[in-house]
Order: C-alpha cells, then sequence, then structure tokens
C-alpha cells in the first residue's frame, strides 16, 4: 500500500494548488480576484471564482526576506511606512506586477471585508482606484456588544446577496444555491477538523509544534471551502491522536513551558522569535487563529454572526474571555504578545487584554515590539532579553510549586 | 469693526477654554454629551434636551495614563482624549459617543469603557456600504437604538423635537459654510488662527447659540469692502487644522486659510440633512450623502478631485497637507490627493502633525519654502 503523505505535506500542496489554480485561470482567459482573508470564502467558492489573498503572498514574501524591499518601494509611491506592512507589500505588488520571492496573477477585481480591520477598506479602495478594477466590500462593523444583533445579521446577509449578485455580473458565472449550500457544508466541515486538531495543544506534552499553526491556518481561513482543506486537517487531528498515543511531537526536545503567542507571526523574524522560545524549551500550545478560524454555523444567520465573531471585530470582553479560555483549556504557563507595528486594531486593545489574563489566568505575560512584515520594526535584542526575563519569571513560578 | 473683533475673541475665548465651557453648561443647568471623531448624530442628543460637546484631544498634553492603555503608535487625537478622560475630564458628562469609523477608534471605545467606567460609553455604529438600502436600514436601526437611550439619559424623543434638531444643525451648518467663504473673502479681517477658532468654538457651545454670533459675524463682515489680499491663499486639508503654533506660523509667512477639508471643519457642516417626513430617515440619509472624507468608504476617491474643485472656487494659489500622524486613513489618501493635485497643476505641500508637537521648526521652514513656491 502506497504510503500516505503527511498532513503538513498535504497542506502546503493546497495552499499552492490555490495559486496554481488562479494562475491557470488567468491564462486562461477566467476573471481572478484578490480576496481579503477573512471576506466569506464561501461565496467565491460557490460560484467557482479563483481568489488569490494578498495577505498570505504578503506574508510570505516577508518571511522569504522581501517585506523592507517591497515596504521601500510602497514608501517611494507615497504610502506612510505607519501603514500596514502586509497593505505596503501588496501596494508595491499592485505596482511593480511581479516579485520574486512569490508571484500571483494580478486582479479583475477585489473582494474586500472590513472584520479584521477598516484599514482592510482603504487598502482595497487604493487598488480599486489604482488598476481600475471593480471592488465589492462585504462591511461587518466592528462589533460592541457581547452578541451580534438581529439588524447586524440582516445587513450583513443582504450583502452577501448583493455581492454574490455583483460577483455574477463581473464574471458572467451564474449563481446556484445549491453549491452556497454545499460550500457552506465543507467549510464547517474543515472548521470542525481544524478546532479538533489544533485541540491537541491541550495535552500534556502537545503533539504539535504551536509554530507548525502559523503555517496551516492560512488553509484554515483561505482554503476552508474545499473538500481537499477538510481532508487533510482530519488527517492531521488523527495524526495528532497518534502522536498523543505514542507520546511523540513535532516539538523537538523537552517542553518545559507551555505559552500563549498572541498576534499575528512577526514573519521576518519567523526564525528568531522562534529560535529564543525554544532554546528555553518554551512551546507554544495556544493562539487565538485555533478558535478564532474555527467559523462554524448551521444556517446562513449564524454564518453572518461566525463572520463578526472573529479576532478583530469583537468587543473587549468577548476577545479577553476567548484568549482566557483557550489559556486555561490548553494549560499554559504564560503569554508571549506581538505589539505589531502593523496592527493597530489587534495592538490597540492589547494592554487591557494582557491585565485581564494576568488576572483571571494568574500567568505571567511578557510583550515584544515587531511588525507581521517589515523587518525594521523588530529588535532581535529586545526581544531576547524580554523572552528571558520572561522564562527566569515562569522558572521562579515552577520552583515555587507554580505550574 | 470692534464687533467683529469682539466676536472673534468671544468665540476664541471658548476654543481655547473647552473646560470652562462645559462647567459654565452644566452649571447653567444642562446636561452634556461627549462626542468623538468623526461624525456622531449630534441631532439626537440635542433633541433629547442635552449638548453635544466635541472631543477631538488636545495639544501639547502629557501622555501617562493612556499610555496603559494604548501603544504609541495610535494618533494623538485619540491618545490625549483618552488621557483626557482617564484624567476624569469627562466626568460630568452624561455619556461619551464614540464611532467605530476607524481602526484606533474601536480600540478607543473599547479602553473608555475599561479606563473610564464613570462616564457612559455609547457606541456609534455606522455602516460602510452606506449608499445601499440595506446600510440605510441598518444606519436607522442603531440611530434608532441610539434614540431610544438618549431619550432615556435626557429627556425622550419625538419626531417633532428631533426634527426641531436637525432644523437648528442644518441652519448652523449653513451659517458654517457662509462663514467659509466669509472668511476666504477677508482674509484681512478674519486670520488663519480666527478662522479655526470660529470652527472649533461650535463644538463647545449650544449650536443655536453658536449659529447666532457666527451669522451676525458673516453679516457684519459682509458690509466690509473686499480689498486686495497681498498673502497667500491656501486650502488645508486632514483631520485638524487647529494647532496654534502652526497657524500662527501660517499668518507670519502672509498665509490665508480660504477653504478646507479638514474633518473637525468643513466636512463637520458641508453636507445637511435632508428633511424628511421621518427624521432618523433623513439622519441616516445624511450619511449616505457624504463625500470625501477619509474615514468613508469611497472606491472611486472623489475627495483629490473635490480639493481640486474647491481651490479653484476659491481661487487658492495651493493645497496645505496637514497629516496627523498614525492616521491610516488620511495615510491612504495621501498618494492619491498628490496625483490629484499635480494632474491639476495645483502646488501642495504635505505637513506630518501631532497634537505633541512641540518643535515646529521643520514645519516652519517647509512652510516659508512653500510661500517662496507659490
Amino acid at each position: 500500500m502506497e504510503e500516505r503523505k503527511p498532513a503538513k505535506i498535504l497542506l502546503r500542496e493546497i495552499a499552492d494548488a490555490a495559486y496554481q489554480r488562479a494562475w491557470d485561470a488567468k491564462n486562461a482567459g477566467e476573471k481572478v480576484g484578490w480576496c481579503a482573508s477573512n471576506f466569506p470564502v464561501e461565496i467565491p467558492a460557490a460560484l467557482d471564482i479563483p481568489v488569490v489573498y494578498p495577505e498570505n503572498q504578503a506574508a510570505a514574501i516577508a518571511a522569504k526576506g522581501g517585506g523592507q524591499r517591497m515596504c521601500e518601494h510602497a514608501e517611494g509611491l507615497g504610502y506612510s511606512n505607519d501603514l500596514c506592512a502586509y497593505a505596503r507589500i501588496n501596494m508595491a505588488f499592485a505596482d511593480l506586477k511581479t516579485c520574486e520571492e512569490l508571484d500571483m496573477p494580478q486582479p479583475d477585481f477585489v473582494l474586500c471585508c472590513n472584520n479584521i480591520c477598516n484599514c482592510m477598506i482603504k487598502w482595497y479602495e487604493a487598488l480599486a482606484k489604482t488598476l481600475n478594477i471593480p471592488m465589492i466590500l462585504v462591511d461587518i462593523p466592528y462589533n460592541t456588544e457581547y452578541e451580534v444583533s438581529e439588524d447586524r445579521i440582516r445587513y450583513i446577509r443582504k450583502q452577501f446577496d448583493e455581492a454574490i449578485q455583483k460577483l455574477c455580473e463581473i464574471t458572467g458565472k451564474t449563481f446556484d444555491p445549491k453549491k452556497l449550500e454545499e460550500s457552506m457544508k465543507v467549510s464547517n466541515r474543515t472548521s470542525r477538523a481544524w478546532l479538533k486538531a489544533t485541540d491537541y495543544c491541550k495535552y500534556i506534552p502537545s503533539p504539535l509544534n504551536g509554530y507548525d499553526l502559523f503555517n496551516h491556518m492560512a488553509v484554515a481561513v483561505c482554503a476552508r471551502a474545499s473538500v481537499e482543506a477538510a481532508e487533510a486537517f482530519e488527517q492531521l487531528a488523527e495524526e495528532y491522536a497518534q502522536s498523543v498515543k505514542d507520546g511523540t511531537s513535532t516539538y523537538r526536545g523537552e517542553q518545559k513551558y507551555r505559552i500563549m503567542f498572541e498576534g499575528i507571526a512577526c514573519w521576518p523574524h519567523l526564525r528568531h522569535t522562534y529560535t529564543a522560545l525554544k532554546d528555553r524549551g518554551m512551546n507554544v500550545v495556544a493562539t487565538v487563529y485555533a478558535d478564532a478560524f474555527g467559523f462554524i454555523f448551521e444556517n446562513m444567520d449564524e454564518m453572518m454572526a461566525a463572520y463578526t465573531n472573529v479576532p478583530n471585530c469583537m468587543n473587549i470582553e468577548r476577545a479577553a474571555d476567548m484568549r482566557i479560555k483557550i489559556a486555561k483549556r490548553t494549560s499554559i504557563d504564560g503569554a508571549v504578545i506581538h505589539v505589531n507595528r502593523s496592527c493597530k486594531l489587534w495592538s490597540g486593545i492589547m494592554p487591557e487584554i494582557e491585565r485581564r489574563l494576568r488576572t483571571e489566568v494568574g500567568v505571567p505575560t511578557v510583550t515584544f515590539d515587531g511588525d507581521q512584515a517589515d523587518p525594521r520594526n523588530f529588535t532581535p535584542a529586545q526581544y531576547d532579553t524580554r523572552i528571558q526575563g520572561f522564562y527566569e519569571v515562569m522558572e521562579e513560578n515552577k520552583k515555587g510549586g507554580g505550574r | 469693526m470692534s464687533e467683529i473683533k469682539s466676536i472673534l475673541s468671544q468665540l476664541d475665548c471658548v476654543a481655547k477654554n473647552p473646560r470652562r465651557q462645559l462647567d459654565m453648561i452644566i452649571d447653567g443647568g444642562k446636561n452634556v454629551v461627549g462626542c468623538l471623531p468623526v461624525y456622531c448624530p449630534e441631532e439626537l442628543v440635542y433633541a433629547a434636551g442635552m449638548i453635544p460637546f466635541g472631543i477631538w484631544g488636545a495639544d501639547g498634553k502629557e501622555l501617562s495614563k493612556a499610555k496603559l492603555y494604548f501603544p504609541a503608535f495610535i494618533c494623538s487625537v485619540l491618545q490625549s482624549a483618552l488621557e483626557l478622560g482617564l484624567e476624569g475630564a469627562f466626568d460630568r458628562m452624561k455619556a461619551v459617543m464614540i464611532p467605530v469609523l476607524c481602526d484606533s477608534l474601536k480600540c478607543m471605545g473599547q479602553n473608555f469603557k475599561a479606563g473610564v467606567p464613570q462616564v457612559e460609553f455609547l457606541p456609534v455604529i455606522h455602516p460602510q456600504n452606506r449608499k445601499t438600502e440595506a446600510g440605510q436600514e441598518f444606519l436607522r436601526s442603531q440611530y434608532m437604538k441610539l434614540r431610544k437611550r438618549l431619550g432615556e439619559i435626557g429627556t425622550p424623543i419625538s419626531d417633532e423635537k428631533l426634527a426641531e434638531a436637525i432644523n437648528i444643525y442644518n441652519n448652523h451648518r449653513r451659517v458654517m459654510r457662509e462663514f467659509s467663504e466669509t472668511a476666504a473673502k477677508h482674509p484681512e479681517l478674519i486670520s488663519a488662527s480666527e478662522r479655526s477658532a470660529v470652527i472649533k468654538s461650535g463644538f463647545f457651545m449650544d449650536k443655536a447659540e453658536h449659529t447666532k454670533l457666527v451669522e451676525r459675524l458673516n453679516l457684519l463682515c459682509g458690509a466690509e469692502p473686499v480689498v486686495p489680499w497681498d498673502g497667500k491663499r491656501v486650502i488645508v486639508t486632514g483631520i485638524l487644522a487647529d494647532s496654534s503654533s502652526l497657524l500662527s506660523i501660517f499668518e507670519k509667512n502672509g498665509i490665508a486659510v480660504v477653504g478646507d477639508d479638514v474633518a473637525a471643519e468643513s466636512r463637520q457642516f458641508r453636507t445637511d440633512v435632508p428633511v424628511t417626513k421621518d427624521p432618523i430617515e433623513g439622519l441616516a440619509r445624511q450619511f449616505a450623502d457624504m463625500e470625501g472624507c477619509s474615514v468613508l468608504f469611497d472606491p472611486e476617491k472623489k475627495r483629490g478631485d473635490m480639493i481640486v474643485k474647491l481651490a479653484k472656487e476659491r481661487k487658492a494659489d495651493g493645497v496645505i497637507v496637514l497629516l496627523t500622524k498614525f492616521c491610516d486613513p488620511e495615510e491612504f489618501d495621501y498618494p492619491f490627493l498628490k496625483r490629484a493635485f499635480d494632474a491639476a497643476g495645483i502646488p501642495s505641500i504635505l505637513i506630518e502633525v501631532d497634537r505633541q508637537m512641540v518643535n515646529y521648526s521643520q514645519a516652519e521652514t517647509a512652510v516659508e519654502a512653500f510661500r517662496e513656491m507659490l
């Protein structure tokens, strides 16, 4: 019997295939879109419209060392270096049309959703205007309440219908409600598998190296509505189950401390941020991505609510509760918080969230200054010093009979 | 002439002393609701028998408590507004309304709720798809929720009271638009600082009273002969243009502000509320009618052309972009503004501003160089 490929290889292949599919479509004269990471992926999936994700590309470019070059190009176009580095990298790419780290086809339209930030609206406005292409916005206003109110659900629902209609006009495709149902079903299946797989972090020791999730989550977000993604995550969960039985882990070495990594990865310095933790026996067992990207819904209304209950769209109480719940479930010893220069919304309520984490979970926390894609906003020395101090506190706690 | 100076000095005094103004209003028996940038439905507050009071931060405010909530890269408008809240400056207000029109405002509301629990936080949720029926329906629903709560805090809001408030506000908007034109015609009577103070004082006064004073000012200035202005005429654009240091640099260089596209200035009064049978409908429609603002979704990005048109109408020599540091929406707009100005052959300059700014020498050099260029 042919040995099956490990899930992590399958997941990488799915991510690569999405780009290839977009290239093939573009070369065949089909319309291709650029899509915000938290845009309801079920819509383009139901219409079988190929889309690629600028945020995903920007992260890859940054991880491969192209962040500064692209950011500086955007700054030359007039975009302030205070702006989100993903946006700057993408505006540079829209101007240059090519990038040695990772290429993707140019868009015929853009699909925007601001449930992660309003910066997204300004960025996509700039794309639409610069490239002279249509922009579809599904506006999901920041939710200041704990639950999702009826009027919000109605508003978002109507925008779904409008987005579908506009997309049909742009691409010439016809909408089949059955296909939407199907993509919703698959998306749920993927989310369940993702939640199941990430839930294995709660085991001591954890069967996975938490940094793996930074790579896997792209598929959970962008390729959710594909059967391949669902199958790959189901397999990933099986692999973790087996690891728990066997007492193995993708984290090599002793897992002395279980930590929460809060915020987007610091892509340009991924290895550095990882090594400092690894050298001290810290494994990431908690991130908001685990729970936040598990979009579970039974019907259209619940889907609208699910797209509102994403990390950057929820109020401070819900945002804190989500983190506290994850922290308790995964028995963390401490939390490392990325104060991400690119993300005002994520970082702008973090000090208060940090206080609540400390109080409610009773663990030490540490912050460091960084950036999701601009390497200039991270100082290795600051990171190392802070991580060392954090490590010493956790060590003291352990000696003192804590976790 | 002396009456012109007297009104200008009265409004300047209001603009410079919001704290005293707040106490005077409250001691006079009125309740006050704070209104953060950029757009709050002030008419609802007014219709509930209360006075809306603008909160746009403060220049030179030392930040200490706000640092416990915001990282350094949030704009100084909100940093200083939060600092004021944490110091208790809004404790006498009945509530504070905070919209979610940009990412930092979203955080502001949450941090305000956490750090200033003694003052009620009223979120103002606008749709970005504001021109569609879905967006309008959502906004009406959100305004109805605010109407209910404000009616409980103040007095219940009837349609008649709301229509009356809209009328008072539309009247104020008309008079302020007339003032902007008056100031453009008479830079010898109204300096850049005075122009700013006249507009800013409107945030801290009962709009009906402010309207009376500005209307009188317009009338008096209108009666004066138009004399040639040998200085330069500019349009300013940005979030704020109220820095006294910067405005005095303009004056020193003989620069008159003959029009603006500033969030705290003309964007507040350039769009009227349509008069509709259901006043809530009109209030929501006004939000759909607004154009050319960085925090409002506009894939056509009309703002640059709007400023070019204004510059031509007001015979401006150039445009000064006052870019508030760490303001994403404005920073994203800038490349498009620059392109529009260049295409129209209008000289422009970018000056980064910040409420914490103390050293204006760089700005001064830039303004001087710009003046030479015009």
